[in-house]
């Protein structure tokens, strides 16, 4: 479980979270919903340590962010952030492969090996794995950084718009990916989704930000609703459902 | 080898430490002993005290120089650019200014020591440079997977479990050191470290540190003592090393900017 305790956060005079507060549930698929600026990637950055927590208190698994060592939570927790732009020029094999640097620290051995390579067939990357990243589409280049997270086996997956400039074949393929991930090997996974029905057709817990609180949360069902939709993005939209789950018709 | 170092700290490939305003400051503090002490005084100077000084004085101006790079959130690399650049002039000015006052002889004394020379090497000095500059590459070598995960940015190592901080700061440190023992010892060699760096990644192609930093060090020795040779046989010991260095430098620099290799 991570929790989330009275938290804000803000950048200068703006303030981006306003006493934030809720509990993220293990081995279950949490998304974060809201519109731009909502402060949903501070959120998950506060949690992923990339941020200087101000005000409040976050822990994952009991492990209080700001005072666990950095490795001891690398082990528990996999990050993949939204600004992946990196210096070294570096091969799909060699960018997973640093994936599995919180378990080896720099001394891979057999095991790390073989979890590079699954990780690259889980994404279908295997026949890119000797390409250099700058030679890839934004696609293929977000697989491989997803594949670089799934490679460090943690217990908690972060990920901050994981579906940014894939396909719908593979957004989908992504998001039974995770789906499974929580079912069959217990995992618990967060994301930042900006498509909606992404997170009602995959997700178990929904949480919706706007202007830096927390507007609602709780299943799929209880919290897309046209009247929460309405209050987080500002339009009216009509909610139908879909094999049981509920279906937003934003678009028309 | 610094140059390697920074370029990671710095996610960037074309920085070098020279350009934020290092050799500038050596050249300030050549000409402010100069001026201070007067040709004999500078010449009295007993070299080891000096050399250690001067490396002190480098070490604690760099730190507070590259200091700027972790400044706030550490990723704000324009910042960090500008304040070296402007501190470079205005250290280039102070040193002018003092050069101005001087008279004519004393500032022949300034310029001989503010050209780096390898002929006039104090041999005194040498163990305790080599002796600085063994730590500095040993250090370097040990932390070799480290900088590895370090180049990736503070984005993905901080996720995969760096202490990016302490990381990037240890890494300046032995920049700082590595570029002084080198500076005090010949003088500021300016576009040298780029040249090797730029070498080292285009003749390695390996983003691993544990294969570039020794690369980086094999290739800088043999150009310094193939540039050397090349300068006592061919060009007689005519104008100094370090002109050539920095010509071929500059042409190098211009380049890999114009074929797009910098990225």
């Amino acid at each position: 479980m991570i929790e989330i305790e009275a938290v804000s956060h803000r950048i200068g005079q703006v303030t981006i979270l306003d006493h934030v507060g809720t509990r993220l549930p293990r081995g279950a698929m949490t998304a974060l919903i809201g519109p731009n600026g909502a402060g949903k990637s501070t959120l998950l950055n506060l949690v992923a340590r990339l941020l200087p927590l101000q005000e409040g208190r976050i822990a994952v698994e009991g492990l209080d962010v700001t005072r666990t060592p950095s490795r001891a939570l690398a082990l528990r927790m996999a990050v993949l952030g939204q600004d992946t732009a990196i210096g070294s020029r570096l091969r799909v094999r060699e960018l997973v492969g640093f994936g599995r640097w919180p378990h080896h620290q720099g001394r891979p051995d057999p095991a790390d090996a073989a979890a590079v390579l699954a990780a690259l067939d889980a994404f279908g990357l295997t026949p890119l794995g000797a390409r250099f990243l700058d030679e890839l589409s934004g696609g293929q280049r977000q697989r491989a950084f997803v594949a670089m997270t799934f490679a460090q086996a943690t217990d908690w997956l972060l990920l901050d718009e994981p579906l940014n400039n894939l396909d719908m074949a593979h957004a989908r393929a992504l998001m039974a990916r995770l789906h499974s991930l929580v079912r069959e090997e217990g995992k618990s996974v967060v994301l930042v989704v900006h498509e909606v029905n992404y997170a009602a057709a995959w997700a178990d817990h929904i949480v919706a930000l706007r202007d830096g609180r927390i507007v609602a949360e709780g299943p799929p069902a209880e919290v897309l609703t046209p009247a929460i939709l309405c209050d987080i993005y500002g339009m009216e939209m009509a909610v139908t459902e879909h094999a049981g789950r509920p279906l937003v018709l934003h678009h028309i | 080898m610094a140059t390697v170092l920074f370029q990671t700290v710095a996610a960037n490939r074309i920085l070098t430490p020279s350009i934020m305003g290092f050799d500038a400051l050596y050249v300030l503090m050549q000409t402010a002993l100069v001026a201070g002490l007067g040709i004999t005084g500078f010449a009295l100077l007993p070299a080891g005290p000096k050399f250690l000084i001067e490396v002190t004085a480098l070490v604690a101006a760099s730190l507070m120089l590259f200091g700027t790079l972790l400044g706030r959130g550490g990723q704000d690399i324009v910042r960090t650019i500008l304040t070296g650049v402007i501190f470079g002039i205005l250290f280039r000015s102070l040193a002018g200014f003092l050069a101005r006052l001087l008279d004519p002889n004393e500032y022949a004394v300034v310029q001989q020591a503010s050209f780096a020379s390898f002929s006039r090497v104090n041999a005194e000095l040498l163990p305790w440079a080599a002796g600085l500059a063994g730590i500095g590459i040993a250090g370097a070598i040990r932390l070799a997977p480290r900088l590895d995960v370090l180049a990736l940015g503070r984005r993905i190592s901080v996720p995969l479990g760096l202490a990016h901080e302490r990381m990037a700061l240890l890494t300046l440190g032995l920049v700082a050191v590595l570029v002084s023992a080198s500076t005090a010892l010949v003088g500021p060699v300016g576009f040298f470290g780029l040249i090797v760096a730029g070498l080292a990644h285009g003749l390695t192609r390996d983003p691993r540190h544990a294969v570039l930093l020794p690369a980086a060090a094999m290739i800088a020795g043999v150009l310094l003592v193939g540039g050397q040779t090349l300068f006592e046989r061919l060009l007689g010991l005519q104008s100094t090393l370090s002109v050539v260095v920095e010509f071929a430098g500059g042409m190098f620099f211009l380049w890999l900017l114009l074929k797009g290799r910098i990225r």
